[in-house]
Parts: structure tokens; sequence; C-alpha cells
């Protein structure tokens, strides 16, 4: 009897422990022959303007590509409103329900932070279009999540080797108080040796600067760096210039960009960015991309738009190499590794964390000849950059 | 520091400025009307909407804040008539509930008119860029404008409330509304003109921030708070509590806000310090509103009940 107790627990525990483990490698999605992928995208309040960026990104490889990885091809998208606790229910969702294959987004660190586990558990693949949160790319990497953005640090890093070059003393810092703000500072000291003249942390959808300003305004600082995506970026900038503070070089990385640009338009010019790519860059992959992004959608595209193109360009490559058998998820990460398809940015490969290894620029807003606003490379600042957390990450 | 300062202080004028406009409304409701109205953030996110809007439609600024201020009584009126009318001899609590409700129609109506994406109004070239102040500190020619515009509307109520019929009515309904019905007065016409003055100058409010602030969702709400602590501190039912009330609370909210973190900074690291700062700030104000009830518990200019 107690022989047979043991049997059968010793059994129950083997099955118990082994079938999530299964579940866990091939999700349930892998064995349909239909490609379902799963945007998720901040589609509503002051940010939307870039989770509708990277929606019609990807769209518009979808629609070039037609069926993806030569699979009948199905996208659902969903709004996270901003919001980690609504966004991990609706990653969930898409994981669970909807059975998908692969989850593509999100915009913000702190949603990526909250549907990293209920998508990567499931052994279903994620792909973070912008949000490169440094946790994911150092100790907690993990084999099911890539991503066709940077690290978060990467373009900040990119601004501070600029005002190191140019030989700054004092520097205002400004960033919304989340993570990727956090990673942002960060980044930028990195590569910025000189003293600051403040560091200020702000509240995340903060749209009236005035105190901000005015502490800058106090301090005259050689520069100003910040980091203030979307409806932020887009009142900062304006403030800034109505304050009269354009003399004072302001150096930004995700503030003055394709989605900002058209509500900020000739106050942002001539200000300057870090960036893995401008829509000017001289390529055949990148004129394909960004001539069928104006025609399509009439506005230039940003960065948001082409890391998700790229993530469609991902997905097709991987998938066509394995013919549409998603089962073996060791040869589909081997696939998705390799990315092997032509990105807009040029040059494009992993590293070892599944974060790319890519050329950085220092980038300036410009009126463009077609009389829209967009930005444009001014020097190559970093070549095939690796980010600093790669060496921590073991899969 | 001493440039710092001064420049906080003229923002903390320009918010209190607009922080008066929102309130005038709500300290007249609340104190004639006895009616709480927490959609009354609603009505500043309205203007701001109604300005983007007719600025977009006729390609001015001006004609879009002249299209705006008949639009704003039009809505007053409108949910005066459709919602409040029915709330005035209702306990607090229902007009809480109702004016709630309010609140969460009027975000989800707005985003089916106007999208989710928030709108921007362009700002008038006049006064756009910025004058020299002292040394290298510059101030926007816009806020200076605010704070020019708030203080003539001031005025104008100063005047209305203190040498006219109707601001003698609205003084009266303040103090004794049973007293002024039984004279004769025509209650529901006092509270409809009551409520149409608050909301247009509540619109009036969300217009003049529009250029500086991205026009979106949810903005009245930001504002809604501060609002109350205004009307309690400036005492209810009194123009010139609110008026002190604003300014105070927003030099205190500014100054606090810039000048916490920076001493702050000098013990903590800048995130902690930053974050502190902002959690000081409206600290500070509530810790402003407990000490003047303290000393005076019906506010500024209150009456005692």
């Amino acid at each position: 009897m107690n022989h047979k107790i043991k049997l059968l627990a010793s059994t129950l525990l083997t099955v118990g422990l082994t079938a999530p483990a299964f579940a866990q490698d091939v999700p349930a999605a892998a064995n349909d022959d239909v490609l379902k992928i799963g945007l998720v995208y901040t589609l509503s309040g002051p940010p939307a303007a870039l989770g509708e960026q990277a929606r019609d990104g990807f769209l518009l490889a979808a629609e070039s590509l037609g069926d993806i990885g030569g699979m009948k091809t199905e996208i659902i998208i969903v709004d996270d409103e901003g919001r980690p606790d609504l966004a991990a229910d609706k990653a969930r969702e898409l994981v669970q329900r909807d059975n998908v294959d692969f989850v593509v987004g999100p915009i913000f660190s702190n949603i990526l932070m909250a549907i990293v586990q209920p998508v990567t558990s499931t052994g279903t693949i994620l792909i973070s279009t912008n949000a490169g949160t440094s946790t994911l790319a150092g100790d907690s990497c993990n084999p099911n999540f890539f991503t066709t953005s940077y690290q978060n640090d990467q373009n900040h890093e990119v601004m501070g080797a600029y005002a190191q070059s140019q030989g700054y003393q004092n520097v205002f810092l400004m960033a919304p108080n989340y993570q990727a703000g956090k990673d942002s500072l960060a980044g930028f000291k990195h590569s910025y040796t000189g003293a600051t003249a403040g560091e200020v942390f702000t509240e995340l959808g903060q749209l009236d600067f005035s105190s901000e300003l005015a502490q800058i305004a106090a301090f005259q600082p050689d520069a100003v760096f910040t980091f203030m995506p979307g409806g932020m970026g887009v009142n900062l900038v304006k403030q800034y210039s109505q304050a009269g503070l354009t003399e004072i070089p302001f150096l930004s990385a995700f503030t003055v960009d394709e989605t900002t640009l058209p509500a900020t338009q000739d106050a942002a010019v001539g200000m300057l960015g870090g960036a893995n790519w401008a829509p000017d860059m001289e390529n055949e992959a990148n004129k394909t991309f960004v001539d069928g992004y104006i025609a399509k959608y009439n506005a230039v595209p940003g960065t948001y738009a082409m890391q998700a193109y790229d993530a469609a360009q991902l997905i097709d490559s991987a998938v066509k190499k394995l013919g549409g058998d998603l089962t073996d998820r060791d040869a589909l990460r081997a696939a998705i590794h390799e990315a092997d398809f032509d990105s807009p940015r040029g040059d494009f490969s992993f590293g070892a964390n599944n974060f790319p290894v890519q050329d950085f620029y220092l980038v300036e807003a410009v009126k463009r000849e077609d009389g829209m606003y967009g930005t444009s490379v001014k020097e190559k600042i970093f070549d095939d950059y690796v980010d600093n957390y790669a060496a921590k990450c073991e899969m | 520091m001493m440039n710092l300062f001064v420049l906080q202080l003229l923002n903390g004028l320009q918010l209190g400025i607009l922080l008066f406009l929102i309130a005038a409304g709500l300290t007249l409701v609340f104190g004639i009307m006895d009616v709480i109205n927490l959609a009354h953030g609603v009505l500043y996110m309205v203007g701001a909407y109604l300005i983007a809007t007719f600025a977009a439609a006729t390609g001015s600024f001006w004609l879009g804040l002249l299209l705006m201020l008949p639009a704003a009584a039009a809505v007053g009126l409108v949910v005066e008539f459709v919602v409040m009318r029915r709330l005035y001899d209702r306990s607090h609590l229902d007009q809480v509930l109702a004016t709630f409700g309010l609140v969460m129609i009027a975000n989800e109506a707005v985003k089916m008119i106007w999208g989710t994406s928030p709108l921007s109004v362009p700002m008038p070239d006049i006064l756009s860029g910025s004058v020299p102040l002292m040394g290298p500190l510059k101030y926007p020619v816009y806020r200076i404008a605010i704070i020019v515009a708030g203080l003539a509307v001031a005025a104008g109520l100063f005047v209305m409330v203190n040498y006219t019929r109707v601001g003698m009515l609205l003084r009266a309904g303040a103090t004794n509304r049973s007293t002024v019905s039984a004279l004769g007065v025509d209650i529901n016409r006092l509270f409809a003109i009551v409520f149409t003055l608050g909301a247009v100058l509540a619109c009036l409010a969300g217009a003049l921030v529009a250029p500086i602030l991205s026009v979106d969702t949810g903005m009245g709400e930001s504002v809604l708070i501060l609002t109350f602590v205004v009307v309690v501190i400036g005492g209810i039912g009194s123009i010139k509590g609110a008026f002190l009330g604003a300014i105070l609370v927003a030099v205190v909210d500014t100054l606090g806000g810039v000048f916490g973190p920076i001493l702050l900074r000098e013990v903590l690291d800048p995130a902690a310090a930053g974050q502190m700062g902002r959690v000081l700030a409206p600290m500070l104000v509530y810790i402003l509103m407990a000490v003047i009830l303290f000393a005076k518990p019906a506010g500024l200019f209150g009456r005692p009940a």
C-alpha cells in the first residue's frame, strides 16, 4: 500500500513537473496552420502617436509581405492604454485565449516588464519593437524575448558621447520618473563624464514644464539633455522655445522625432537627437520602407514604425526558414536569431542577449524637401554597438 | 537661486490665475446653489476642446476664442437644465454620484467626438516668444498674457459682484438663499445664471491653457482637486476668497515643487529627491489648508455657518 502510494506520488510528481514544462516549450498555437500575431501598443492617451506609428509600421510590412512567413496570417491589435495591469491581462488573453504565435510590442518599458512573464512563460515569442529594458538585456535575459529596437540606454549614450565630444562642462538632465527615464540618464552618464547642472525626474505624463524650464533658465547650463517621449516631448519642445531658451543646446532622445515633429514643427528644427536610424538614410530597403509609409499614411515614419516594420520582416524571415513548422522551438529561436532580412537601418544582427548589434547616429530635426518634418543623419557616433548589459546575460 | 525664485513666483501666479477662473464658478455653485459639482473640471476640458475645434476651423486663435465663449455658455445652460436642475433638492451624496457619473460620460463622449489623440492649439503669433526679464532670464509672453487676461476677468467679476443687481443677488444668495427666494427672486433663473457664468469661466481657463498644454481627456480631473482646495481655503461662496486662495495654493505648489527637491537633493539621490518633491508639493498645499482651517474654520472669507 505504502509502496503504491509512493509510486503514485512520484508518477504524479513527474507528470506534474514535466507536463507544464512541455506545455511551456511548445505552445498550443504552434500546432495550427495559422500564423497569429498579437500587437500590444499604447493606442490611447497622450502617447498614442507612438503606438500608432508602430502599429502602422508593422501593418505596412504585413501588407507588402502578404502572407507573413508564407502562412495564413491573422493580426490582433490590442490597446494597453499605457496601463501595465491592463497590458498584462490583455497579453494573457492573447496567449491563452487567442493562441497567438508571437506577441509584438509594446512602446513603454513599464508595459514590457508587465507582459514579459505572462507571454514568455508559455513559450510564446515576444518581440519588443521599442522598449529595451536593461534587466532584460542583462541578468533577466530570456530566450523567448527578442528586440528589434535597442537597449534603452543606447540612444542616450549616443547623446552622452556627443556632449563629451563637444566639451560641455555642466549639462542639465531631465527625464520622467520611471524605469526608461532612469535608464536614459544612466545611459547619458555612461559616456559623459562632465558635471551636471541639475538632475530632475518629472512625473510620467507631465505636460506643463514651467517649473523645470525655470530651473534651466536659472542655472544656464552648457546644454540640456532630456528624454520626453510622445506628448510630453511636444509640450516640452514648444514651451522650451516659448521660454526663449533655444540658445542653450537641446540634446534629446525619443523627444524630437517623427512622432512629435508634426506637432512641434519649426520649434524643434535644429534640435539634436540620438537614434539607430533616420528616414533619410540611403539604402534600398529604407527607400522602400519610407516611400511606402509616406504613400500609405501621408506622414514621415519614425524609429517606432521602422522597428515594428523590422519585427514583421523578422517574423517573416524566421517562419519562412522553418517552412511554417513552429513546433521545434529551438529551431524557431535560432531562425529568429539569424535576423536574415534587410533592415532599413542597414547593419542589423542579434547579440548573445537577443538585443540588436547596430550603428548609432547623431540626428538633427529638419524640414524635409517634401515640406514635412523629419530627422536627418548628421554623423555616425557608434559602429556595431553592443549594449553594456549583454555580458551579464546567460541563456 | 533668486532668479529661480522670481520665475517660479511668476509660474505660480499664472497657475493661480487659472485656478481662480475655475474656482470662481465652483465656489459660486457651491455657495449659492449648495451643489457639489465634481463635473466642474469637465467644463475646463470642454473649453479646451472647443477652442481646439474652433481655432482649427477658422484658422485663428482669436476667432476660436470668440466662438468658444457663446458655445461655453450654451454648454453651461444645457448641463444646468438637463442635470443640475434635478440635483438642487437632493442630498450631497446624490450630487456627488450624479456629477461623478457626468465626468465619466463626458470623458467618453469627448473621446468619441474628438478621438483619443491629444489635440494641439496653435499659439497666436503675437503672443509667442518670450520677453527678457532680468539678466539671462526670459519669460514666455503667452504666460504673461494669461496672467493679464485672468486679472482682467477677476476685476470684471469684482465689479459685477459688488456693483450690479445680479452681483447683489449673488452675494445675497451666498449669504442666505431662502431669504432671497422668499423676497420673490426667481431662484431658478438665478441658479441658471450662476451655473452658466461658472461654466464660461471654467471653459475660458481651459481655452487659455490649450496653446501651452496638449488638449486631452482627463485634463479636468487633474485641476479639480486643487480647485476644491482653493474653494475651501477661500471660503465657500466668496469670489475674493477664491482669488486669494488660488494664488496662495498655486504659489505654494510651484515653489514647493522646485525648492523641495533642491533641498532634498542635498541629502538624497536625485530620483528619490524628485519623487519626494512631487509628493511634498501637493502635501504642502494640504498642510496650508489644514493650518488655515484651524485658524479660520470657514475659510479666509467664508461666513461661519
